[in-house]
Formats: C-alpha cells, structure tokens, sequence
C-alpha cells in the first residue's frame, strides 16, 4: 500500500472509507442545519460541527482500543451505565417529574444513550461466555431477558418510548444471531402482536397513546398531535425531485414544521434537496451499516460478530425508526436521525458505536474492503 | 444441514450467526428500500398535493372587498353608486397598548362609548391578524389626522375602499334597498370568507338585495406571505378585484326624487309605468329611510325612531302595501260589464243607492239616470252595484285580473304582495262561507275584501291606457311582453273616455286637470274605507288620522294616445281627489314640463319645511331630544289597533 509509506502507519490504518462517509453524513447535516436556522451558523450548525469534530476524535480514539477490552468491560459497563439509569429515576422521582439525565458540570448525559451500546456489549458478551451446548436451552434465554428488561423498563418510566424500543431491539437483535431458536422470536412477534394493542391502552402514558393513535389518522388531529406528521409529509412532498432549492424551504422557514432542527430534520432536508438529496443520505446511512455488518462478518471472535452486528443495528435502528416516523410510517416517538438531528446525545451514541466497530474491524485478520 | 440441530459446536453457530446476520442485512436493506420508495411516492407521485398544501400553508389571503356594480336609471344617472372609503381598522397582534390606542383613537374620531364598546368586544373576540373595524365613512381631514399619527399608532391600519352611495338617498330608499354588513348565519350558510372581510357589503333589502349576484362582482386578494403563527413575512402579487355589473333600471331617477319629494309628509305611494313597454319610471314610497346611513349600520336610536313611525318608513308600501282600491276598482268592475255584453248605453237609475233585501246600499249622491260613461265620471255606485249583481262576482274577479289585480308580478324584489281579488270559490276556501250577494255589491265598488297594491293599480291602469296586457319590468334589459288584452279595443277606450271625464269633465277630479296645453289626464279617483265607523260617517277630518280614509287615485295622459300610467296612494289621506289627483297631476306634468313640475314643487316644500333631507334631520334632532329628556307626551294616545294600510 503506498499511502503507508507516505503517512505513519496508525493513521493510514484508519477506515479513511468509512470516516469519509462518517464526515459526508456530518457535514451534509450541518449544511442543513445552517438553512434551517435562516442560512446562520448559530444556533445549531456551528455547535453541531463542533460537536462532530470533538466526536469523531473519540471515534477514532476508541477504534485504537484493542477489541478483547470491550469484552472485559461490556458488563462492568452495562452495570454502570444501569445504576445511573436507576439513579436518574430516583432523581426524577424525588424531584417530582420526568428526568432523563444526569448533570455533570457542562455536560448533561442521558444515561439512557449509553445504553444503547453498552445492551448489545453485554448481551454478546453473556452469549460469549456462554457454551455452546447451552444456546438452544431455556438458560440462554432468561438471563439475556432481564439483562434487556431492566434498562428497558427503566426507560419505559422515564417515561421515553423511542429508547426504550430501541435498547429491547439492540438486545434481541443479538439474541437473534446468537442464535436462539427462530419460533421463539417468531411465537415472539406473534406475542408482541396481541400485546400491542393492551400496551397502547393500558401502559403507555395519555400522549404516547395519543400519537400512536393520531399515526393510524394524522388528518383527525391537524393541528394537534397530527400536525407533526402532516407537516413533515408536507414538507418532504413539496420537495418534489430535486427539492426547492437551498435555503428556499417554507415549511421550516416560517415555521410550519415544528422540530425541524431536531427529529424532523429530514423533512427539513428533503425540502430544499428533495428526492435526490433524500436519497442519498438514505444511501450514505445504508452504506454505513453495510459496513457495520461486513465488520461483524469478519470478526474474528463470537462476541465481536456479536456485538459489531448489534451495534451496526443500533446506527440502523436510529435512522429506520426516524425516517419511518417522518415519513408517516410509524408513530411519532422522539428518535433523532443521527449525525444530522441538531443534538449531541444521538450523535455521540452513533460515534461509539462506530468507533466500536473501527476497533473490531481492526482486530481482524485483513480490511474488510468495501 | 437440514433439521433441529442437537449439539451446538462453536462452527455450526459460527455458521448460524453468518446466515442469521446475513438474513438481517437484508431485512435491514429491505427496510432501506422501504423508506426510498415510500420517499419517492411522496415526493414524486404526491407531489401536486403537497405543494399546494405547502403553498396554502405559506401564502395568506387577504380578500379585497369587490367593487359594487352601479345602479343607473333609464338614462344612466347612477341611482347607486360608489364612493371612496376611508377606513381604519386594528390589527389586534400589532398593538402594543390597546387601551391607550383606542383612547387617542376616540379623540382623533370623536368615537362614543357605544363604538368604543363595540371594538373592544370586537377585539377579545379577534383571533391574530384579522382585523377589527374601527370606523369607515370617515371623511378626509379625521382619516388624515390618524393617517398622520400612525408611527405612534401601531396596530393601527387606515385603508381605503369602497362605499355605497345613494345620491338621491331618501327617495330611492324602498326601490333600492340598502347594503350592509353579512351576518354571522349568513357566514355560516355560505362559508364565503369575503363574508367576513370588513369592509364588504351585500344587499339587504330592495334591489340590493335581489339582485346581489349580478351586483357583487369577485374578491381581488392580497397574498401575504406568513409564518405558522401568522405573522406577515413580506407581501406577494396582488390581485385585482372585479367589479360587479351594472345594472341599468327603467326608472327615470329625476321622476323618482320628484315624485318622493310631491309626497312631503305624506304616508304614500307613486308608481308611474310607461304604457309602452311596461317600464316602471317611478315606484316611490314615501316616507323612507336613508338607505345612505343605513349602509354604516344604523344607531339603536334611528331604529328605534323607525319602527316606531306610523307611517312605516320601512316598508316599501308600493309593492308591499295593500289597500282596498275603492272606486279606482270601478274600471275593473265597467270591463266586466262590457266583457258581459252590457250596452255601455244602457242606464241604471240612481236613487242615491242599491235596495239588497232588507239592507239599503249607499251611493254618494243621487246621479239620477247614468250610463257607463257618467257612472265612471260621477262614481256613481249603483251602477256598480246594479253591473255587478248582473254579471256575477266571477265576471268582475276575472276583468280584475285580466286587468293585473291580484297578481304578483316577475320582479327583481325580495318580497311583493300580491293582494286579493275575491271570487266565491275563494271565499268558500279561505273562510268557508258562502258568497253573499252583498260581498258582490262591495266587491263591485271596490271596497270588501279587494285588497290591491300601488303597483298593481298602476299596471291597471297602464292596461286600460294601452290594451294591451304589460307586464311590469324594471331592468332595462327585460323582454317586453305585451299581447292585446282580451277585450275590443273601441271598448276600452269607452272606459278611458269615462276616466276623462273624471278630470276633464264634471267628474270627481276637475281640480286636478293638467295645466299643460293640449295634454289631458284620464283617471279614477277613488277613497277606501279604512275602518266602518258607526252612523255612516265618513273617515273625515273629525277621526283621528290612522281611523281616516285613505286616497287614491289613478290616471293616464295624454289621453287621446296614452303614454304614462300612474297611480297615487296616499294612505289616510282622506279622499282620492283632494289627497292623491293632484300629486298624480304633478307627477305626470314633470314628464311633459319638467320646469313648471319643479316650480310648484318649490312653493310646497317651503310650507314643509325644505326638501326630504332637511325634514328628516329636522324630525330625527326632535326625536333626539325628546328621548334625552322625555317631555310629556300623552301616553294614550298611541296605544289602540296597529297602524292601517292592509284594512279592508
């Protein structure tokens, strides 16, 4: 490889590919950002490129970490990480209200983010160490499930839907390819089916409900819970096939779609990019994940596939669930599309777990090319 | 490898995971794929719908009120037309200091505590940008003092439109009707936004009101365009309004005031219709309101002044009123005859009236020997009552009719009256009684159950002057229909030379004869009974003026080739010939000589007290102050039966 023998070797290790990639998404979000906030870099876009910048170097960082470490802190971590979320509920209890995060001097951190990562480390690392003769016994089952249950429902009560899916989804993703039976996952989903409709009446809190409810017909509520909805598809309608043009969108401009800067930032996007710029960021993540995937594939040890597939689930969960909310394809329940939502939990998760994945795509025997 | 797999060795899950991870990778491209699809169905095959709901949601609609279509006479003098508004309004998301605004506001436009009322209910009500009407027809110098002060004034927004304007105000008042503001179920009916942008007037009443869609014309729009909270971001193109149509009339509008004003304080009627074509010059009614103030909305206090008028300046009496037509029903009543095969020249014996049974009919004199020409010339009534019980009542009610009585006519007007010409059938019908010979006798004279309005008099008589069968039109623009009516012309003219001898002769209206050289008028005077009076006495001076009779009159000229119809409704006037021939004289002069018409309009409305503007400002300063401090006024003088007009 010639480029080794221009520039140090750790640094022509790096999966320039994927930070490239990495930096596309990043830059093309800040982009959107600066037009949201009516072509300025304050608020949002100068923050959030900061931000990615001080990210990305701890992406990097981790990718250096040597793989077997994340084995040995995947439960201590998950132990950790469930204490502050315990903490965090005491807290919200005592103060008498909701409370996600914890305040550490500047920095506000939502435990719960850490979650997202640290579930899949630790599911992978129980079916690491657990014998192979086991995984189709009832043993392989149950400790997984409270290992997933307990952050979960932790969540739950906080109370934040969109989290709480996605720590269950990261962890059953892994039980998935540990490979526990397929009827259970299958009995699972049918389960799941009956249960939904009981979950939506009985558990979910009176707003949760009533989005759920406004997704199945956003045109009853247009200017309540709908009105989100409605707008984003108004927004990403109106965008046509090449978008109105940069800096040109009404819908975010004058303030028509309500959280253009956060969640519905694709729909900000899409309006002044349309179809093609909607496209290709769709593209740009799948290929992100594809690597993700690729990287698990050619781990070299059970709990480095384990964990690479589940983490590049978690990215692929982020924009599935956001997109799909955007697009007026699943209930709105607060999931940020990462890299490109204006905020620095989603981005930060979404850069551990690349820079996890860098760190196993390191340990293996040879690139992964892609 | 097929079947449930017993002992699971590191390579077979080594093998499961790699099959397992690949089948996710293409469940998570199939979601990938998903989402590129749905994207595109949105973007691309929804895309129309979406960009007008993205336009719909951008741009902002400000209705302009259109400009109203004029309303000329004959010549194309505007009788309605429109005048330039000045107007302020609030933009309630604007003010910063809604009271200390609409303090200086009610400085700069001497507003009282009823309007001040008005906009601050006005303005609790008001949703973000839609303004509050704070005062239109201002005029130059109070728009220009708030125009001035506008930078220390926000929220406060003077414009300019349109308003409606009536230059012959009163005198117009009835045929036109007036404009005003839509009402909230007239929102509600139509959900036409226009309904709710100040500044727009529909038609109320009169023409205005029936024929708004011809009036109206189309909104222009200003296009603004807004944030989601509706605040104005920068204004787009606008968009002109379309005026609405003219509409031209067949009424001559200098006959139209003269005729209002020969009414002076009388509660009455002129209608003139042009024995042509059916046109109507004139359909005065009089006393009326200002249709001009009445477009701003009027005060609690005219209202009040209004309604409780006994001469009911709100209602149009021409078209609306009914009165027993009297002896102006005995040309009807000598058509029967005629059409019934009686010798014009045969006489009846008039003794000073009509033995029926044991019940004596009066006439109002002895005439001795009549024919039809002297009965029509003297009014005598036993003729009547002797041609009458001879033909029948249906003869009689079918001559009526075959003459206009009793029809209702395809006019442009919200509502018309269309009276009654009683039959037998009718009778049995609406009170289930027999018909007596004595309602014919009544009948005959036109007094009874004959109900008739102003109009259809006139078109009675614009019928016996022509012939033929005219039917009443007011828009220019109306087909003439006119056939022969089913009677001999040389008959007819029998009746007419009878209606000459009334002015021109020894009849009842000699007085009245026009002072015009070689012009003769024709006519029929004729008093109806407003309410029996015990003894036989008369509705005279001697009875107070709701009890006393009312005077009517009708007439053609000139006589020998008929050209004007009129008749003259002078409700309580006493008598045809002393109240009603001879403004029915002066009408009809103003056609042949406009000058001495005008002239000896001069000398009555001195003794008036000035022309309508000028009384009526008089009356309504004196009902002011009476209100203001309540003199004693005798409070029984006015309580007993509502105000006559439709008795019979």
């Amino acid at each position: 490889m010639r480029l080794g023998e221009l520039v140090p070797a750790p640094v022509a290790r790096l999966p320039w590919g994927v930070l490239l990639l990495l930096t596309a998404i990043g830059g093309f979000g800040t982009v959107v950002l600066f037009s949201a906030a009516g072509g300025s870099v304050t608020p949002w876009a100068s923050s959030q490129a900061l931000r990615f910048c001080i990210f990305m170097g701890m992406a990097i960082t981790l990718s250096w970490v040597p793989a077997r470490i994340w084995g040995a802190i995947a439960l201590p971590g998950y132990a950790i990480t469930l204490a502050a979320l315990f903490g965090v509920e005491m807290l919200g209890a005592v103060r008498g209200g909701s409370q996600r995060w914890l305040e550490l001097g500047p920095i506000r951190l939502q435990p719960s983010e850490f979650m997202k990562p640290f579930i899949v480390l630790a599911v992978a690392k129980f079916y690491d160490m657990l014998p192979p003769n086991e995984t189709r016994k009832f043993g392989a089952i149950w400790p997984a499930a409270i290992l997933i249950g307990l952050p979960a429902g932790l969540v739950m009560l906080q109370p934040d839907l969109g989290t709480a899916l996605m720590i269950t989804g990261g962890g059953v993703v892994v039980m998935f390819l540990a490979g526990i039976p397929l009827r259970l996952f299958i009995g699972g989903a049918l389960g799941l089916a009956l249960f939904i409709p009981l979950a939506v009446n009985y558990l979910l809190h009176d707003y949760q409900r009533n989005r759920v409810l406004i997704f199945l017909n956003p045109e009853n509520d247009p200017l309540g819970t709908g009105y989100h909805i409605s707008q984003s598809k108004i927004a990403i309608g109106s965008g046509g096939l090449l978008g109105k043009g940069f800096g040109n969108g009404s819908q975010v401009h004058l303030d028509y779609l309500p959280e253009g800067h956060t969640d519905f930032v694709f729909a900000t996007m899409a309006e002044e990019w349309g179809l093609v710029g909607g496209l290709l960021l769709i593209l740009a993540f799948m290929l992100l994940i594809r690597w993700g995937m690729n990287v698990a594939h050619r781990a070299p040890d059970r709990f480095s596939r384990l964990a690479a597939a589940g983490l590049a689930t978690t990215i692929f969960y982020y924009v599935a669930i956001n997109l799909m909310m955007v697009m007026g394809l699943a209930p709105v329940v607060g999931i940020p599309l990462p890299l490109v939502s204006f905020g620095g939990s989603a981005q930060m998760t979404t850069l551990i777990c690349v820079g996890i994945l860098m760190s196993i795509n390191r340990a293996s025997t040879r690139q992964p090319s892609w | 490898m097929s079947g449930p797999i017993k002992i699971v060795t590191e390579a077979a899950q080594s093998f499961s995971f790699s099959r397992r991870a690949t089948m996710l990778g293409f469940m998570q491209a199939g979601v990938g794929v998903l989402l590129a699809s749905r994207m595109a169905w949105i973007a691309v095959a929804e895309n129309e719908r979406y960009e007008l709901l993205a336009e719909s949601n951008r741009v902002n609609l400000t209705l302009l009120p259109p400009r109203r279509g004029w309303i000329v006479d004959r010549a194309g003098t505007p009788i309605a037309n429109n005048r330039t508004d000045f107007r302020i309004d609030l933009i309630p998301e604007r003010l910063t200091d809604a009271e200390g605004t609409l303090g200086k506001l009610s400085q700069l436009l001497a507003l009282d505590t009823e309007a001040l009322n008005r906009i601050r209910r006005d303005l609790q009500n008001a949703r973000g940008f839609t303004p509050v009407p704070v005062a239109e027809n201002l005029d130059w110098d109070r728009y220009a003092s708030v125009v001035v002060r506008q930078p220390e004034l926000p929220g406060v927004a003077p414009t300019q439109g349109y308003a409606r304007n009536y230059p012959s105000g009163a005198a117009v008042a009835h045929l036109v009707g007036y404009v005003g503001g839509a009402t909230a179920d007239q929102y509600k009916e139509t959900k036409d936004p226009l309904f709710l942008t100040p500044g727009f007037k529909l038609g109320k009443d009169g023409l205005e009101k029936a024929l708004e869609s011809t009036l109206r014309g189309a909104p222009g729009a200003k296009r603004v365009e807004v944030t989601a909270r509706g605040r104005p971001v920068r204004d787009l193109e606008t968009r002109r309004d379309v005026p609405g149509k003219t509409v031209r009339l067949t009424i001559d509008a200098g006959l139209q005031e003269y005729a209002a004003r020969r009414l002076g304080n009388e509660s009455g009627t002129v209608v003139v219709i042009d024995t042509l074509d059916g046109s109507i010059l004139t359909m005065a009614s009089m006393p009326a309101y200002d249709p001009n103030s009445f477009s701003d909305g009027i005060s609690q206090i005219e209202w009040g002044m209004m309604s409780s008028d006994d001469h009911l300046p709100l209602t149009n009496k021409a078209l609306q009123g009914l009165y027993p037509p009297g002896s102006t029903f005995k040309p009807a009543t000598a058509l029967a005859a005629l059409r019934s095969g009686i010798d014009p020249d045969r006489t009846v014996y008039c003794g000073g009236g009509y033995q029926l049974g044991n019940r004596f009919f009066r006439c109002l004199g002895r005439h001795g020997s009549v024919n039809l020409h002297r009965a029509i010339a003297r009014s005598c009534n036993t003729y009547f009552y002797t041609m009458g019980r001879e033909v029948g009542m249906d003869a009689v009610a079918a001559a009526a009719r075959e003459l206009g009585l009793g029809a209702e006519y395809p006019l442009p007007f919200p509502s018309q009256r269309y009276g009654t010409i009683p039959d037998p059938a009718w009778k049995l019908r609406k009170y289930d009684q027999k018909w007596t010979p004595s309602d014919t006798l009544n009948a005959a004279i036109g007094q009874g159950y004959i109900l008739t309005s102003p109009l259809q008099l006139a078109v009675q008589t614009s019928r016996i002057a022509s012939g033929r069968r005219l039917v009443p039109r007011i828009l220019a623009d109306t087909p003439i229909v006119a056939p022969m009516l089913d009677v001999p012309p040389e008959r007819m003219e029998l009746i007419r030379s009878g209606m000459d001898e009334v002015v021109n002769g020894a009849g009842t209206a000699v007085r009245s004869r026009l002072q015009l050289d070689g012009i003769r008028m024709g006519g029929k005077t004729g008093t109806a009974q407003v309410r029996r009076i015990a003894g036989g006495a008369r509705g005279g001076m001697n009875v107070p003026w709701k009890y006393r009779d009312h005077g009517l009159f009708i007439g053609f000229a000139p006589v020998e080739q008929p050209r004007y119809a009129v008749s003259v409704v002078i409700e309580h006037g006493m008598s045809g010939s002393g109240a009603a021939a001879p403004v029915a004289r002066d009408v009809l002069t103003y056609l042949f000589d406009r000058q001495r018409a005008l002239d000896s309009l001069a000398v009555l409305e001195e003794n008036w007290g000035g022309d309508i503007r000028t009384r009526m400002a008089v009356k309504a300063d004196a009902y002011r102050a009476a209100r203001a401090n309540p003199a004693p006024v005798d409070p029984a003088a006015d309580t007993a039966t509502p105000p006559s007009g439709n008795t019979e």
